[in-house]
């Protein structure tokens, strides 16, 4: 048993780091002298040692996607702006795109009226375009809200907007034809249009 | 405190929650570690350390800068290991008074007198046995331990922590490590 109440309070102060110079200084004198104290004390020691040296865990390697996977869910607004800010590019890709579908839809609303390609040798009767027998139509034909009957022949490609296509057994078309009806096929079009010109002024 | 974890809680409290995986990141290995010598095995530690950290997002607003982040959620995670340690077994503690005699003489067998602490600590059966020391302290004794001993936290952030006077702390160490060194001091 160590001697006192107090030489046993000094050997913790000193453990901790928080004792006066004067006071180590007379519990080591004292501990010198004293097998007792000194045993109490080197025990002391031992076991701060241990349990200071004690080998340390880690958690799972998968402890923070756990912890990530448990958390309540964030707050919707967040999550995008995150995702604008980490994918710049997507987020102007998709902004333009939803720029360019809107307009077009707004065209594709407004554009109610009936319109074609001037060419030579068409005749229009209420709303239709006429290619008639016998003649030949040079360019592409673009017949928007109104149909088309093609009696003659067209070299070229030929697409309705918005309307219909009557070929006649004796019409030809030499080049595509096509109807466009839903806003889906003026959508994909106006996107083919686009990539066909970018694909022209390359080649030029 | 770190500008890094100032600049992630500030993102946390505006709604990020992927800047408080950076957060965990950072504090996982020392959350865990307190858990662990709290509980006493892997698996509850791993719980109450998860939980630990939910709850630290969940009431990211309740923090006071003011305080060191550390601190908060030492002071969280040592809360709930407190209570965990309450639900599991309330009457398995051994006062710090009463030591087991026949712990002693195990104790006594195994000892090798001409090793160091650290090599003595290479032996499995050693780290069992510290374990099980802190385990058998009570709860007030074994929380200031942890915290002292496996993070070499300062008393003043003990104090932090446990809401607790410096005395109170200083108290309670001392008794901790007498208590310690009745199950260890013999080896």
């Amino acid at each position: 048993m160590p001697c006192s109440e107090k030489i046993v309070q000094w050997m913790h102060d000193y453990l901790d780091g928080d004792i006066q110079k004067e006071e180590e200084q007379r519990l080591r004198n004292h501990i010198q002298q004293c097998e007792a104290c000194r045993e109490h004390f080197y025990a002391l020691e031992k076991t701060v040692a241990f349990v200071e040296n004690v080998s340390h865990f880690t958690p799972p390697d998968d402890f923070v996607k756990k912890v990530m996977y448990n958390l309540p869910r964030e707050k919707r607004r967040v999550r995008w702006k995150r995702w604008f800010t980490h994918h710049p590019f997507l987020t102007a890709a998709s902004l333009f795109l939803l720029l360019s579908t809107s307009s077009l839809w707004a065209v594709w609303q407004e554009d109610n009226e009936f319109s074609f390609s001037k060419q030579e040798h068409l005749i229009v009767q209420n709303h239709t375009v006429i290619v008639p027998e016998g003649k030949i139509v040079e360019g592409d034909i673009v017949v928007r809200n109104g149909d088309i009957k093609i009696e003659g022949e067209v070299h070229g490609d030929v697409t309705v907007i918005n309307g219909h296509k009557y070929l006649a057994a004796a019409g030809e078309v030499t080049g595509q034809i096509e109807e466009v009806n839903e806003v889906f096929d003026w959508i994909w079009y106006n996107v083919k249009r686009v990539g066909y010109n970018i694909a022209k002024t390359l080649t030029k | 405190m770190d500008m890094f974890i100032r600049q992630r809680i500030k993102a946390v409290k505006k709604g990020d929650q992927s800047a408080f995986a950076d957060i965990v990141e950072m504090y996982k290995d020392k959350i865990y570690q307190l858990c662990y010598r709290m509980l006493g095995n892997r698996h509850e530690a791993e719980d109450a350390a998860q939980e630990a950290f939910i709850r630290a997002y969940v009431n990211i607003h309740t923090y006071d800068p003011t305080m060191k982040f550390s601190s908060w959620l030492y002071r969280i995670a040592t809360n709930l290991s407190i209570d965990r340690m309450r639900k599991k077994k309330p009457d398995v503690y051994l006062d710090a008074e009463v030591s087991g005699t026949d712990g002693l003489t195990m104790y006594s067998q195994i000892a090798d007198k001409g090793t160091s602490p650290e090599d003595a600590l290479e032996s499995l059966e050693l780290q069992q046995m510290v374990q099980e020391a802190i385990l058998k302290l009570p709860e007030k004794y074994r929380t200031v331990i942890v915290l002292k001993y496996i993070d070499e936290l300062s008393l003043q952030e003990i104090s932090d922590i446990l809401n607790l006077p410096i005395g109170t702390v200083k108290t309670r160490i001392h008794r901790g490590r007498e208590a310690l060194r009745k199950h260890l001091g013999h080896l």
